[in-house]
């Protein structure tokens, strides 16, 4: 049977992460179906339509899916789900508020976040926030997985074209009301996706010393992180927090800067690809991370850093 | 109004965990446990609308061994009213503990149902969306702000484009972020009158719920370890090798 994947979007374009978790459903199984949830998202839908691992595209709009709302959604996955083997969808606030409710009423046991399919019923996920790992085999006949994005490569998103299906709308969910999205705009790369991010921890010391963080973010092009000890004490708005119960970044470089490394830090950002950490504690924990570490004060550090920086011909972006 | 609050006992989170080497999980003999952390903004959260008088009763509940009843003990100790202990022994899935938790739901009948997001052993985060299926009640996942208003709350709820607010009617669940409070720690005074407060001890089997595992743990593994980096002296060179060496920038 066929794998159904769940298309994250914002009505107009598919989210990024839809793509990694489209590679995760075609590691199960070569024919994956995509159903898009919606309203006025016939443009996501054709986007949906070129990833050239989707076969076919189910697309349903009404007026109460344009929020999104779990409670409406997941009686559209279930009434579909007879058809398919596995439901899938990415491990983000979207799939983790909605796949469990669409677990839940088909009996099955969820396996969440996974990185890594090991065969059709076997996958690796880490557990204790990345602190270990474990190998889980699911013995449901239905297998609802979420899949952790930043573990899986997007997929190709030109040169397919799936048929796309209009389903009809499911019953509203009348006692959830959605009110308002608040919706941190930014000129800078997403957090989640960024080839390079640069993180402040407590040792930045306040928000006002945070904009020596975005100086160097700018002239890398990278986008910014913190730590939950930053943000708790205010110096930056928690979508930048890096960590378990912030964003999981893997980035080409990870820079973090008066960062210690606590435990729920690390797991948000040891699988960066280059690590560099800059803190006056050489006994700090993120320094056994670190590919780069330099032992130094991050106030004498970050200025000599923009100058090194201002002398380089080219820098990637 | 009545709140359930479900609080679940896990490894303590200052603890480095260690992975057992025949791959069957991790240590947890002698190793210091506690209360899930947002479990406990779950329960501080319930505590400060009774305090502010709109709730009338907190009952805490786990779901778990004999020794998971600590974690009850602490709730009652912040400021719960009464506790419920189901008591199984075994590896539980979030299914299971959603399914325990339907039948305290029909038996108890809060108007709301809080626990934390997500516990921080398994890594889940199904129990609260799953249990809100079951019931058919709305569920705000992921809450940093709860307003009590009449018979339904607006909750503020933390997504990764930044913050959403909802609507939702009793009944409901929510389930708690870190962000939403700041829980209190328990007094000696209140640790000894929470020892005087009632605590229910029902058996799993007397709910009818099959409560056995659909998932089989194949093995627990340290993740890869990074391969040992380098100190550098100073800014020049750090800057030079993630040019030259490491080529990233």
């Amino acid at each position: 049977m066929a794998v159904l994947l769940i298309a994250e979007h914002n009505n107009k374009e598919l989210r990024q992460f839809t793509l990694n978790a489209a590679t995760a459903a075609s590691q199960i199984d070569s024919d994956v179906h995509a159903v898009i949830i919606g309203q006025n998202a016939a443009e996501a839908a054709k986007q949906l339509s070129e990833l050239p691992v989707v076969k076919k595209v189910l697309s349903v709009e009404a007026a109460h899916y344009e929020n999104f709302t779990a409670e409406n959604f997941a009686p559209v996955i279930v009434k579909l789900a007879e058809n398919y083997s596995h439901i899938v969808c990415s491990a983000n606030t979207f799939g983790k508020n909605l796949m469990p409710r669409i677990a839940a009423h088909l009996d099955t046991s969820q396996v969440s976040d996974i990185i890594k399919v090991m065969s059709p019923d076997t996958f690796l996920r880490p557990i204790y926030a990345g602190n270990a790992f474990a190998t889980i085999k699911s013995n449901d006949i239905k297998k609802c997985v979420t899949i952790r994005p930043t573990s899986f490569d997007p997929c190709e998103s030109t040169g397919g074209s799936a048929p796309i299906e209009k389903l009809d709308a499911s019953e509203e969910f009348s006692n959830t009301k959605f009110i308002k999205r608040e919706e941190i705009k930014s000129d800078r790369p997403e957090l989640g996706t960024a080839r390079i991010v640069v993180s402040g921890g407590r040792g930045m010391q306040s928000g006002d010393n945070f904009k020596l963080i975005t100086e160097i973010a700018d002239k890398l092009g990278a986008a910014i992180g913190a730590s939950r000890a930053a943000v708790d004490a205010g110096y930056i708005s928690n979508d930048h927090q890096v960590g378990q119960t912030g964003k999981v970044v893997v980035p080409d470089l990870y820079i973090a800067i008066g960062i210690s490394g606590a435990i729920q830090h690390l797991a948000g950002m040891k699988e960066s690809k280059v690590i560099v950490a800059i803190n006056k504690d050489g006994e700090a924990p993120i320094f056994s991370v670190a590919d780069y570490g330099l032992e130094a004060d991050l106030f004498e550090a970050i200025p000599q850093f923009m100058e090194e920086l201002n002398k380089l011909n080219t820098i990637q972006k | 109004m009545k709140i359930l609050v479900a609080v679940k006992r896990v490894i303590d989170y200052n603890v480095q965990i260690r992975v057992k080497e025949d791959g069957t999980g991790v240590v947890t003999d002698n190793v210091k446990m506690s209360t899930n952390p947002p479990d406990d903004n779950a329960i501080e959260e319930a505590v400060k609308i009774k305090e502010a008088g709109k709730a009338t009763e907190v009952v805490a509940i786990t779901v778990g061994e004999e020794k998971a009843q600590e974690t009850v003990r602490k709730a009652l100790a912040v400021g719960a009213d009464r506790g419920i202990h189901v008591k199984v022994d075994g590896i539980l899935e979030p299914l299971a503990v959603s399914k325990i938790l339907q039948k305290i739901v029909d038996k108890e009948k809060p108007d709301l149902v809080f626990m934390g997001k997500q516990a921080i052993d398994d890594d889940c985060n199904q129990t609260g969306q799953m249990l809100s299926a079951l019931l058919n009640w709305p569920q705000a996942t992921f809450a940093s702000k709860i307003e009590v208003k009449d018979n339904k709350l607006e909750v503020t709820r933390e997504i990764d484009e930044g913050l959403e607010t909802i609507e939702i009617n009793f009944p409901a669940i929510v389930t708690c972020d870190l962000r939403l409070n700041e829980p209190r720690y328990a007094s000696l005074p209140n640790i000894m009158k929470a020892k005087k407060k009632p605590i229910e001890e029902i058996p799993a089997s007397d709910l009818g719920v099959d409560v056995s595992p659909r998932l089989e743990q194949l093995k627990v593994e340290e993740p890869p370890k990074r391969k040992a980096g380098i100190k550098v002296a100073n800014v020049a060179e750090l800057v030079q090798k993630l040019k030259n060496e490491a080529k990233v920038i």
